[in-house]
């Protein structure tokens, strides 16, 4: 195939997609619909991977210590939890910083200060909160420390044991919420595909007597089917380009309005930090969709 | 130059549309092909442009049997031939211009060739001043003038015109059968299918007649009789 060819199948499907004037925009308006769709889906999911991350940053796991246990001690214990892959951090919260704490919380409350002046020692233990890299991990990491028989002697209690339940219940939604939203992008992202598909179709469905004409005088496959990809292309362009436009002022409304409700994320500040991405997996859907819609399309009719 | 040997054509439900039709027609001749609807005129034009394939026998087009050509490379074939039919067949979306440039352009023809060429049928077939409009800014008789154009531009050795003047008035009918006569009369071979009786006998030309899908009649100076 040399230039020239290429040269008049490019304008071929630039000049034909302008000509058909209402039934290209008719394409472009019901892919740009679609495109959409892929659009909040990956808002949808920019969302509910943020609102599990938050989740999961507020579950952690306490140790307390009895309060005869010696610092060095607790800090042997925290730096064999440092260790542990399952392990992200570990915050070590000294007896008198328990205490201050504990102050700091009573501070209107007088009656339970005095309380705590009478007992004139500190009967706060020291603790380390322990948060994992992933929720499920805070079992096996609770069974390492009562693996060791010398922290039982200065471990009080771990709330892991009140909290399992929490916990565990928190995990599996977490999971679920991840695996449902899978599927429910897998699924609009078959639809999307199926309704461009549907609409290119269609769109060529109206040329296929004119594609009869051109094979019986004696064009080849390829340069029939060339300028019907490319204006499937020009489509898919258009309505991804229309969707990024449209999605500007709409991300900076919901990220103004609704930040606080989604916990502090904002999805103006996504949509800006994300373009590239956003554009790529928009306009190369679009591109890639409208290209090789056409493609099929066109196939059904070159049997002549 | 093109040899029908034995072909039928049965279409599903069972009644043949040819059978066992046999004839050779050569080069710079011009042959009418007449009979009633469902005669089988349009079936064998059918085969001739390898639209439709034969239940049997085969179609020869100088030595090559073109029904064993690929799909692929079937446009090879039909860039030697010039087709007209009777609804005109334009694309709707390209000017007068550009339809008869798409045949110079699918054959691959140089932009300098198509710039000269072009605007020469155009007058050829008396257009030139309508170069820039589309089909539906045209009447029957300019349409069916740009599918000659159309068919002529590369100068192919063969034009095959289904009922052209089937949707033509008598004026328009004569100016259409006066262009494809001198194409005829340059040297190309013509086949025209046709219901027109006056159409046939001012051209004292040989005639087939076909009826239930068989060649009945085969005259060399023919008259419309059927």
């Amino acid at each position: 195939m040399n230039f020239t060819m290429l040269k008049r199948m490019i304008g071929g499907g630039a000049k034909s997609f302008i000509r058909s004037g209402s039934v290209s925009f008719a394409t472009v308006l019901v892919m740009t619909v679609t495109l959409m769709i892929v659009g909040f889906l990956i808002f949808l999911s920019a969302i509910l991977s943020y609102t599990l991350a938050a989740i999961e940053d507020k579950v952690d796991v306490n140790i307390y210590f009895v309060t005869t246990a010696s610092e060095p001690e607790i800090l042997l214990v925290r730096d064999q939890l440092a260790t542990l892959p399952e392990v992200a951090v570990v915050t070590y919260t000294s007896r008198d910083k328990a205490l201050a704490e504990f102050r700091e919380r009573h501070t209107d409350d007088q009656l339970t200060l005095q309380a705590l002046e009478e007992l004139g020692d500190n009967p706060l233990g020291a603790s380390l909160a322990v948060k994992a890299k992933d929720p499920g991990q805070y079992e096996s990491i609770v069974r390492f420390l009562s693996a060791d028989i010398s922290n039982e002697v200065i471990i009080d209690r771990i709330n892991y044991f009140q909290n399992k339940t929490v916990i565990d219940r928190l995990t599996s939604a977490i999971r679920a919420t991840e695996g449902a939203g899978t599927v429910i992008v897998a699924l609009f992202a078959l639809a999307s595909a199926t309704i461009i598909f549907a609409t290119i179709r269609l769109a060529i469905y109206t040329a296929r007597d004119e594609i009869a004409v051109m094979r019986l005088v004696g064009a080849s496959n390829m340069y029939i089917r060339a300028p019907f990809v490319v204006a499937g292309i020009i489509a898919g362009l258009l309505s991804a380009v229309t969707t990024l436009v449209v999605f500007y002022p709409i991300a900076w409304y919901i990220g103004e309005s609704a930040s606080g409700w989604l916990g502090g994320f904002n999805l103006f500040t996504y949509y800006l930090e994300h373009f590239s991405v956003i554009f790529l997996t928009l306009v190369g859907s679009g591109v890639v969709l409208g290209g090789v819609a056409s493609w099929f399309a066109v196939r059904k009719y070159l049997k002549v | 130059m093109i040899y029908f040997d034995n072909v039928t054509k049965e279409y599903r439900d069972g009644a043949p549309a040819l059978s066992d039709v046999t004839l050779g027609i050569s080069p710079k001749e011009f042959v009418s092909i007449v009979g009633h609807s469902g005669a089988g005129k349009t079936t064998l034009i059918k085969m001739l442009l390898a639209q439709e394939k034969p239940s049997a026998g085969s179609v020869f087009f100088e030595e090559v049997d073109i029904h064993t050509l690929p799909s692929s490379s079937l446009h090879h074939y039909r860039r030697k031939i010039g087709t007209v039919f009777q609804d005109f067949r334009l694309i709707p979306n390209k000017t007068a211009y550009e339809n008869i440039a798409f045949a110079m352009e699918a054959a691959g023809r140089a932009d300098d060739e198509i710039a000269s060429d072009v605007p020469y049928i155009l007058d050829l077939v008396d257009l030139g001043d309508k170069a820039d409009h589309f089909p539906s800014q045209l009447s029957g008789g300019e349409q069916q003038r740009v599918a000659i154009g159309r068919a002529i531009i590369n100068q192919p050795d063969l034009i095959v015109a289904d009922e052209p003047t089937g949707n033509l008035d008598p004026v328009n009918t004569y100016e259409i059968i006066e262009i494809l006569k001198k194409i005829n009369e340059l040297g190309t071979t013509v086949i025209i299918t046709t219901h027109n009786k006056g159409v046939v006998d001012a051209m004292g030309k040989r005639v087939i007649t076909m009826e239930k899908g068989k060649v009945v009649r085969d005259d060399k100076n023919g008259h419309y009789i059927l």
